[in-house]
């Protein structure tokens, strides 16, 4: 894969290789799926990703799309959401997928741990006030349970009820008989999911993704 | 003995047992000699030592058949009649005696593995034998294959930690099919050049078919030495599954290239067309192993979806369907080993929607049992049949075959591992390499194989140099291999806490990626595993799953099974005596309460109180409880027989009182979140087994006891089990008591991995 859009000039994919991490076969292969599905425009929409056909039997689908356009997943410290991002945005999301290099330091890759738990986090935490309460980790297990149909919300509320009551465990331990949990901070999602080995499991293999031709 | 107190103690018990073993050993063995266990010897010669040996054995007139009439013979010795079964039970009886002997000396146990220890037994019983010119029980390679490996393949194949195992399925397959196949022709090849350079007579003889004949047999990772190690061991979830996978996969490619050499050293040439044949007997083999495999494993959770009126014979399906699967594929010659695992994998995770709690744990522990036997009676007959057999001890061959073992084992995995490390995400590092080289373990399978060739000198010296090998790895990687990974610091089996959030995130990743992957446009791995278990969903489990479970999601099973354990446990401790009070008090001040109007409102269902209760309760139970004993294949770990006594019941049932007196004092009229109040909670949540006998006897008499007469129906929720239905009538709630009637769904165990299946 060795033909780069000529549009876009080699520099700018140095400056987007750089921020990302990606290699540059990896930019040009996603650059190409970029324009096919923005119908070679320079921005993409919520609509452009409805067209998706594979995604459209995902259960979070919602919450997937909307992590392309929550700022926060930018890395520039922002906050909000914005209604269309370009080509940078998108392989900024993307990088979050990147799977960590094998010679990385011990901080390295506990700064990647970070990264994509964080970006995890965003995606539950919808209203940004940097927690995640129980509603919000309700309508995670719901949307997770949307395409069993019949068992619904009754269930979904349970067993989040339950998963809250062992986020507190976890990470509060004895709680005085006045205090209540708030909802779930980042060092405490941190301290959940901390054998869980994200920076392996929450990979893609970027590399071998020629096939932007066959699908759809 | 070391002058500890406690330690002189020790001493006379062990002692003494190994008395009694050796004693029967002494008494009965003899008698027993030259059986149809092994290859048919004379048999008259046994029943003459038994009446000569046998003190015990009030001394009759054997001879029934007389001429004249004599006293009618009161008691008789008829030993003929019963030889057969007698002698099996009692190699039976033995092997387990010994593995209970070993038990009894704590040091020894730690130091060195199960499996040198029973070889050595199987050393000293045919050193016995022998001593006493009798001819021993070989491992009979018809034995072996038939009755002895079968237990230990399906006891592995059906928990294989399946997730574990596809997501290094590539990685597996490349070990098991090129490593395996360079292995033998590595091995086959040096030797051979090993037999032209020197000038002993008996190494012309050898030509490079025989060779490589036996470089297929040894060449091949046994799984019944690695389990036997590894599980030992503990090491993380990913070296094992390598290994073992590797172990089990190699069946395949062992048993096309015996055959095949086999084949061709007695036409004696080989031509390409025949090369080729042997490539496309590869797929044959496996394939149609696994196709049937497949097929019976379908079959199996067929039948069960059927068997809610007969559950009692469940697990025998189970059996049953597994064994005729690996029967099937040996009358081909199919590989035997991948129909087994096949058919388990297949059938588990509908069997297990489908069977009754109490079929589960039979199986469970019919399959430990016999596994446990199999792999026991293996040792010891490795043991007996080194002493017994015709040994051509050949050093320079015996010798350059262990180093070129392990030179080619060693170049095998470094060579692989560089090229699968590029497709790999999670590398495999040098300490990984090591591990994985140095776990090559031979077994019983390479003896079997080679006691099957044809009787003649050769055949002598390549099961020296078999036994040999079997030996070195067993005894002296075996034992080395634990400092090793202590020393190495590799990473040990992490304690799966598998709690809920790990689940709902395990899902919702699985969701992520998938989606990912569709919108950069990649059909990767998770689109694939997606596309399967939508599949599955849709199709294979309605017909394969009997009643309303079919539908339900894999969390909603796992959360299930979560709660019923929970509640068991709570029941198990007896405290449900408090319960209903508790939450008929709680319920009560819940159904006050109006709906959600805010964020942080109490549900209206008191279902979540009771999920904290059963928390707390749960949670005081472990804080008593000691840490979970690290996890071996032949220990079904049960906290309530081990850890629980008296005492420990009756200071948690007080501390409990105490502590829900707390809780009802605090007013429930504020509007907060009922997920957490302020109790403290062990931070470990451990997933036990669940022991069936306490069940039956403790759950059913305290769950019936205290039922105060105004106590809300959502009592029933908590003590799972009782008929009455539920006060709220969401659905959820419904059909868990109606599947509890009929007793259905197992519990989750530890060690039992996430199933990718169900979704």
């Amino acid at each position: 894969m060795g033909t780069l859009q000529s549009s876009q000039g080699h520099s700018e994919y140095t400056d987007l290789a750089e921020k990302t991490g990606f290699s540059f076969e990896q930019i040009g292969v996603l650059h190409k799926r970029f324009k096919q599905l923005s119908h070679n425009e320079d921005i993409l929409r919520r609509n452009h990703f409805s067209e998706i056909p594979d995604l459209a039997c995902n259960p979070i689908r919602a919450q997937i799309i909307e992590a392309f356009f929550d700022r926060r997943n930018f890395s520039q410290g922002e906050a909000g959401r914005v209604d269309e991002i370009g080509f940078e945005e998108f392989l900024v999301v993307m990088s979050h997928f990147r799977p960590p290099s094998q010679r990385m330091t011990e901080e390295q890759r506990e700064n990647v741990r970070r990264e994509k738990l964080r970006f995890l986090f965003n995606m539950h935490d919808t209203d940004n006030d940097g927690t995640i309460t129980l509603e919000e980790y309700r309508h995670v297990v719901e949307e997770l349970l949307s395409r069993s149909g019949a068992l619904g919300k009754e269930t979904a509320k349970s067993i989040a009820d339950a998963a809250m009551l062992e986020v507190a465990s976890v990470s509060v331990g004895h709680m005085e008989p006045d205090e209540f949990y708030e909802g779930i901070t980042f060092e405490h999602f941190l301290k959940l999911l901390d054998g869980f080995e994200i920076e392996s499991k929450m990979s893609i293999r970027f590399l071998n993704m020629d096939t932007t031709t066959l699908c759809k | 003995m070391a002058g500890l107190g406690s330690a002189r103690i020790r001493p006379a018990p062990s002692s003494l047992f190994f008395f009694l073993a050796f004693f029967i050993l002494l008494v009965f063995l003899p008698s027993c000699s030259s059986q149809d266990v092994g290859p048919e010897h004379n048999e008259t010669s046994g029943p003459d030592r038994s009446t000569s040996q046998g003190s015990d054995h009030p001394h009759h007139n054997k001879n029934r058949s007389t001429t004249h009439k004599k006293t009618f013979p009161v008691l008789d010795l008829n030993f003929d009649h019963v030889r057969k079964p007698f002698e099996i039970s009692l190699w039976i009886l033995l092997a387990l005696l010994m593995k209970l002997g070993f038990h009894l000396i704590p040091r020894v146990s730690q130091v060195v593995p199960e499996s040198c220890l029973l070889i050595f037994v199987g050393l000293l019983v045919g050193g016995v034998i022998k001593a006493m010119k009798e001819t021993a029980p070989i491992l009979d390679s018809k034995l072996f294959f038939l009755y002895l490996l079968p237990p230990i393949i399906l006891d592995a194949g059906y928990f294989l930690p399946i997730r574990a195992f596809t997501e290094n399925l590539g990685t597996i397959l490349v070990f098991a099919v090129v490593g395996t196949l360079w292995n033998a022709f590595f091995i086959g090849g040096m030797m051979f050049a090993v037999c032209q350079l020197d000038v002993t007579p008996q190494f012309k003889q050898v030509d490079l078919l025989s060779c490589l004949l036996f470089g297929s047999i040894i060449s091949a990772v046994d799984p019944v030495a690695v389990l036997a190690v590894f599980e030992e061991i503990h090491i993380n979830e990913l070296l094992y599954i390598l290994v073992f996978g590797e172990s089990l996969l190699n069946d395949a490619v062992t048993v096309v290239l015996y055959h095949l050499f086999e084949e061709f050293s007695h036409a004696g040439t080989v031509s390409v067309g025949d090369a080729f044949l042997g490539v496309v007997s590869f797929f044959v083999v496996s394939l149609g192993g696994i196709l049937v495999g497949v097929v019976y494993g379908v079959l199996g959770a067929f039948t069960s979806r059927f068997t809610s009126h007969s559950r009692v014979i469940e697990p025998l399906f189970v059996f049953l369907y597994s064994y005729m699967a690996y029967l099937s594929a040996e009358v081909f010659h199919l590989s035997g080993i991948m129909s087994l695992i096949a058919c388990g994998v297949v059938m588990r995770p509908y069997v297990e929607a489908n069977i009754s709690h109490k079929s589960y744990t039979t199986i469970k522990y019919f399959l430990k049992m016999w596994s446990s036997v199999s792999e026991t009676l293996i040792f010891i007959f490795l043991g007996v049949s080194t002493v017994e057999g015709p040994h051509n001890w050949n050093w320079i061959f015996v010798v350059f075959t262990l180093v070129f073992c392990l030179v080619s084992r060693v170049l095998g995995v470094v060579g692989l591992t560089f090229i699968i490390n590029k497709f790999r995400i999670v590398k495999l590092t040098k300490k990984d390499q090591f591990i994985v080289a140095y776990g090559g373990l031979r077994g019983a399978i390479a003896f079997s194989l080679g006691f099957l060739l044809p009787d003649n000198e050769t055949k002598h010296m390549f099961l020296t140099a078999i036994i040999t090998v079997i030996f070195f790895t067993v005894f002296v990687q075996g034992m080395t291999i634990r400092p090793l990974v202590e020393l190495l610091a590799v990473k040990r089996k992490k304690e799966t806490k598998r709690s809920i959030n790990e689940e709902i995130h395990t899902q919702f990743l699985d969701h992520l990626l998938t989606g990912i992957e569709d919108i950069c446009g990649h059909y990767g791995h998770h689109h694939w595993k997606d596309k399967l278990n939508r599949f599955n969903k849709t199709y294979v489990k309605k017909w394969l799953i009997a009643g309303e479970r079919s539908n339900e999601p894999q969390l909603i099973s796992f959360y299930n099974k979560l709660e019923r354990k929970q509640a068991m446990m709570l029941v198990e401790s007896g405290s449900a005596a408090r319960l209903p009070s508790l939450v008929s008090t709680a319920s009560l001040q819940n159904m006050q309460q109006t709906e959600p109007a805010q964020r942080r409102a109490i549900p209206s269902i008191s279902k979540t109180r009771e999920e904290e209760i059963r928390k707390i309760l749960r949670a005081n139970l472990q804080k008593t409880r000691q840490r979970l004993r690290s996890y071996s294949r032949h220990d079904l770990f049960d906290p309530f027989e081990d850890n629980l006594s008296e005492v420990r019941f009756r200071r948690q049932r007080v501390e409990m009182e105490r502590r829900m007196s707390h809780y009802l004092t605090v007013p429930a009229k504020r509007q907060e979140t009922p997920s957490v109040r302020k109790v403290w909670f062990e931070p470990e949540h451990k997933v036990f087994t669940y022991d069936d006998n306490s069940e039956s006897t403790g759950g059913g008499a305290t769950r019936q006891k205290p039922r105060p007469p105004d106590a809300v129906d959502l009592v029933d929720e908590s003590s799972r089990g009782t008929n009455q239905s539920a006060a709220e009538g969401d659905e959820s709630e419904k059909l868990k008591p109606s599947r509890c009637l009929s007793d259905p769904g197992p519990i989750t165990e530890e060690e039992q991995g996430d199933e990718a299946f169900l979704s």
